[in-house]
């Protein structure tokens, strides 16, 4: 790509809208306004942030939510112009004296949700956006051509422009926009640009990119908003890229109201990284990929489509099988500041196959999820063979955890029989088989072939196998492993009814970021009540929403542990870093705050999002169900691979002597008490969360966290009544 | 990982978060309990009948017959 090939791209862009705007510095925080992109009719427009948004609303999410709730009716489709995506930082991001504040949190209404979806992103674009003077981007319409959207937080402008020659795949478009909108070579570090991929095209699982300018590898990288199909919407909307350029100072950027209460406590765990990272989780040098070999030894890996826990070969994808492909040495920062620098790349690695075969690429990743949902999952273990699909799930713009999971699945129905060698135009989809594997991503980037179908998801697989290929509806509702739509991220539930609540209960669809409760309930037996259950279910979920209103990363929450930690009341909590957040926020805003008001502000958001859910036709107890195999064994093979296991447990819990049962017998009686359980668990929890045994926020409820609106009260009243 | 067991405990057992239990033998400590019941997770915090055991002194601290012991693994990953 010369410098000739950009310039040539540019001169073929065709502006169709220009919008000035007078540059502006962020008050401890807040940039105060948002920006309103409509392809459609190429109208710009700055809306302002209120009071009231930041009072109920807080930021990142928060705000993103409430635009969209204004931009859409009940009857948006996810292709419909109307469908928004919305993006925004949150006041804390961009901080660059506390780790972890590159936060971007994205929504839209999800293509295969069908209702409202958010997806986290670390990186640069959040901070930039805002310190560019915008606390939200919010897009809406549809574009008749392919454009590029450019923020211009130097100049103070914004454009729409036709972007015809620029490439779709992200590795391509991230070099081709840090090119033309930089000036200098330093300059290319003030860039970010959110683009998508030829998957994103054909696939309903299409994921986002953002990037960031690696400044000791002079490379493009990427962070990913991977779930619910937003990439999908991105390109729908014709849009290749959203770009933004700042070029002012960082560190200082986001004025807060008092610096020194964000040194002091960003000073401490800068240092509590640095010392500890090394003996506690090794973030800086594996990034999360540390996790697989544990997740194995407590049974919790999926493998083989979630039917087991654990497999021999994990030692193929170990944490020192990473850690030396991993390029050491070269700090990893996400966004500025950030001691974590959990994001790791594969230099120099050479693309084995399709359209980039010979290209010499960055491979940014993989994480747990992609090693988890691409590999044990789909029984492959081969760590090259990880590599090539992390970098092309990226470049296509394509989720590594949906196309993880509907691969699962797919080879599941395979070896089934429910999938032929026909069906899948001679593909042998078998577990493990990464060769196939590879074969239907390219096919997803293609929008070609079987692989075309997988892209759909598996939600609509199920539907399409049932009525084309005659498949079980039954069996492949309890292995088909997707809630509400979104297909579950990489952990094994069977054994922890806590997460089988965090996972079916979460506002999205089956995503972790909400509760990772599994070893708290399942290892540490601290929840051994379901009351218990029902207050770790109230808070974490919660708490964890918050890092999301405010631009942050819940890594450094808990990924490093004070060492006195273990001393306090409640360790779990991690409660010194709690503090931490409520004198980061305070320092920041200037709004004095406890840590319950920090949960107070995520409860507001976290119930306005159930209440969206209902809005778009979800939202109620029946959408809160899950698979069985998230449960427990749908297959004797499962049963009879934890035969002593599950025998115990029918005995001691059920009350069901397993002496002289076949196994078919004592799986019915198992699952019959571990549905009863998932019904019981969510009674409790809702009761927990101020909701009607149906799922829905109370009007009181409402009314105590401000959200009672008057369309959101009468929404609620139509379906309580 | 060894499963949880049942309510009645045999009188040489070591009973682990109130729910693993694991053969008590003469000499075993707080690594060999974490070996056996594979408990790899970096993060963890262990106490016996109440007391936190430093991280140090894993390979010495001799767990007896009976005693209460805690491995409460710190939540992260996610």
């Amino acid at each position: 790509m010369s410098t000739k090939d950009i310039q040539k791209m540019r001169q073929a862009h065709k502006v169709l809208a220009e919008f000035d705007y007078e540059l502006s510095e962020v008050e401890k925080g807040y940039a105060n306004r948002t920006l309103y992109v409509n392809l459609s009719d190429n109208a710009i427009a700055s809306k302002p942030v209120t009071q009231q948004m930041k009072d109920v609303f807080t930021g990142g999410k928060g705000f993103g939510l409430w635009l969209l709730w204004n931009g859409v009716t009940g009857d948006t489709k996810w292709n419909d112009p109307e469908n928004e995506i919305v993006i925004a930082s949150g006041p804390i991001g961009g901080t660059t004296q506390y780790p972890g504040a590159g936060k971007s949190l994205v929504v839209s209404i999800s293509p295969t949700t069908h209702s409202v979806m958010d997806s986290n992103v670390g990186g640069h674009f959040g901070p930039l956006l805002k310190f560019a003077g915008w606390d939200a981007l919010e897009i809406q319409g549809q574009a008749e051509k392919d454009v590029i959207v450019f923020i211009d937080g130097n100049e103070g402008k914004v454009t729409i422009e036709e972007a015809p020659e620029e490439a779709v795949d992200s590795h391509l478009i991230g070099e081709q926009m840090a090119e033309m909108f930089a000036d200098t070579e330093r300059e290319k570090r003030d860039i970010s640009t959110v683009s998508a991929g030829s998957g994103a095209d054909h696939a309903l699982i299409g994921c986002l990119n953002f990037s960031w300018y690696d400044v000791r590898r002079k490379k493009v990288r990427f962070k990913q908003a991977g779930r619910g199909g937003i990439g999908t919407v991105l390109r729908d909307k014709k849009i290749k890229a959203l770009v933004v350029k700042y070029g002012g100072g960082k560190a200082a950027a986001n004025n807060p109201a008092d610096r020194k209460r964000i040194t002091k406590v960003g000073s401490r765990i800068n240092q509590e990284i640095r010392d500890y990272d090394a003996v506690q989780n090794r973030m800086r040098n594996t990034g999360t990929a540390y996790l697989v070999t544990i997740m194995n030894d407590y049974d919790l890996l999926p493998v083989h489509n979630f039917k087991f826990g654990a497999h021999p070969e994990v030692e193929r994808l170990s944490r020192e099988v990473w850690e030396s492909k991993f390029t050491q040495g070269l700090p990893d920062g996400c966004w500025l500041g950030c001691t974590m620098s959990c994001s790791h790349a594969v230099d120099g690695y050479t693309v084995r196959t399709g359209p980039y075969k010979g290209q010499v690429v960055i491979v940014d990743g993989p994480e747990y999820e992609t090693i988890a949902g691409c590999g044990s999952s789909c029984g492959i273990f081969d760590p090259d063979a990880l590599l090539e699909i992390n970098f092309y799930c990226d470049t296509y713009g394509l989720d590594t955890i949906s196309f993880g999971t509907s691969t699962a699945f797919i080879m599941e129905c395979y070896e089934a029989g429910i999938l032929n060698k026909e069906i899948t135009d001679g593909l042998d989809l078998n577990f493990g088989n990464a060769d196939a594997a590879l074969e239907l991503l390219h096919q997803m980037g293609q929008g070609e072939g079987f692989g075309a179908i997988v892209g759909q998801g598996i939600r609509r697989m199920k539907h399409i196998f049932a009525q084309e290929y005659g498949g079980d509806p039954r069996f492949m509702q309890d292995i088909g492993m997707e809630a509400k739509g979104l297909e579950y991220s990489e952990y094994v539930t069977k054994e922890s009814l806590a997460q089988q609540g965090g996972y079916g209960l979460a506002s999205k669809g089956p995503q972790h970021d909400e509760a990772w409760l599994i070893f708290m309930d399942m290892v540490n037996n601290q929840l051994p009540t379901f009351e218990d259950k029902a207050e770790a279910l109230h808070y974490f979920p919660v708490w964890r929403t918050w890092f999301g209103l405010c631009g942050l990363c819940k890594l450094p929450w808990n990924d490093i542990t004070p060492t006195d930690n273990a001393e306090t009341d409640e360790p779990s909590k991690i409660p010194e870093h709690v503090q931490n957040y409520v004198e980061l926020f305070s320092g920041v805003t200037g709004r004095e705050v406890t840590k319950e008001d920090l949960i107070t502000m995520s409860e507001q958001v976290y119930n306005f999002q159930r209440v969206f859910n209902l809005k778009m036709g979800f939202g109620t107890r029946q959408h809160d169900a899950i698979p069985y195999r998230s449960m427990g064994p749908v297959t004797v093979e499962e049963y009879e691979s934890r035969t002593e296991r599950y025998d115990r447990q029918l005995k001691e819990l059920v009350g069901c002597d397993p002496e002289g049962k076949t196994t078919e017998e004592k799986m019915a009686a198992l699952r019959a008490y571990r549905e009863e359980q998932y019904e019981l668990l969510i009674d409790v929890v809702y009761k927990r969360r101020g909701w009607t045994p149906d799922g829905i926020p109370t009007p009181e409820t409402l009314k105590r966290l401000h959200i009672d609106f008057p369309d959101v009260l009468e929404l609620v009243r139509q379906h309580i009544e | 990982m060894p499963e949880g067991r049942g309510r009645v405990r045999d009188s040489e057992m070591i009973r682990v978060n109130n729910k693993f239990d694991v053969e008590w033998q003469e000499g075993t400590t707080v690594n060999s309990i974490l070996k056996i019941l594979k408990f790899t997770f970096p993060m963890v915090v262990v106490s016996v009948n109440g007391k936190i055991v430093p991280r140090s002194e894993y390979g010495t601290t001799r767990i007896g017959d009976n005693d209460a012991v805690k491995v409460i693994h710190l939540v992260a990953g996610g």
